[in-house]
């Protein structure tokens, strides 16, 4: 389960902070890319990606679910035909923060956070052939983790016939 | 309400405020314009960071 955010919300109250967040997620989805201090942009990329998660979903349940935090029809709306079909292979993270940097004026850090590009043909060919080794790498493990419980159950009869022997010899004696 | 009992000597000022230091930013060299720049953050002066045009300068 999501561990809720500790410490004191943007702008004051919490109901403060998802205008705020509401807000530059629109911006965001509007802009593509936008500049803010790099603690607004920490705390938005997490809303972004699900909002861009419910997108792909693309149904109607899920178009209700974004409106209730992006209020504007038409950024809904190209970011359900536009956006996401950009991140169809995309399993997540598709927003990327960059530092630049702190502002004149007050010192603050700020940030540019923006939505990266669509996933290249050899890029998503890439990625999948790292999950395969992955998953052939664990099927490996398992597979001697298997062999190697099976080894221990067939020694263990054997050491103890072994000592029933020795016994039988000591008895001798 | 409790005060100082004596003026500070301007030694004894003195020699708290000679503990004050600045410490030098950890710079490195940019990847494409080799100017100095701070570590994980995007070069001020060619606006690149990891080899991608973030600002526009």
């Amino acid at each position: 389960m999501p561990r809720p955010t500790k410490g004191p919300r943007l702008g004051g109250g919490p109901s403060h902070e998802r205008l705020i967040l509401a807000a530059l997620a629109t911006a965001l989805f509007e802009h593509g890319r936008i500049t803010t201090t790099e603690a607004k942009a920490r705390r938005l990329r997490p809303v972004a990606e699900r909002l861009i998660t419910k997108a792909k979903k693309g149904d109607l349940h899920n178009r209700r679910q974004v409106l209730t935090i992006v209020r504007d029809k038409s950024v809904v709306h190209s970011l359900f035909e536009e956006i996401a079909p950009r991140y169809e292979n995309r399993p997540g993270g598709y927003t990327r923060i960059t530092k630049i940097g702190n502002r004149k004026g007050d010192n603050a850090p700020m940030a540019v956070i923006e939505l990266v590009e669509a996933l290249t043909v050899a890029q998503t060919a890439v990625g999948e052939a790292e999950a395969a080794t992955k998953r052939s790498v664990k099927e490996q493990e398992t597979a001697k983790v298997e062999t190697a419980k099976a080894v221990e159950t067939e020694e263990a009869p054997a050491a103890e016939a072994e000592q029933a022997e020795e016994s039988k010899d000591a008895d001798k004696a | 309400m409790a005060v100082p009992k004596r003026k500070m000597s301007r030694s004894n000022t003195r020699h708290r405020r000679s503990q004050w230091k600045a410490t030098a930013a950890n710079l490195v060299t940019c990847e494409r314009c080799r100017e100095p720049k701070l570590s994980h953050i995007a070069c001020p002066s060619c606006g690149t960071y990891n080899r991608r045009q973030v600002l526009d300068v």
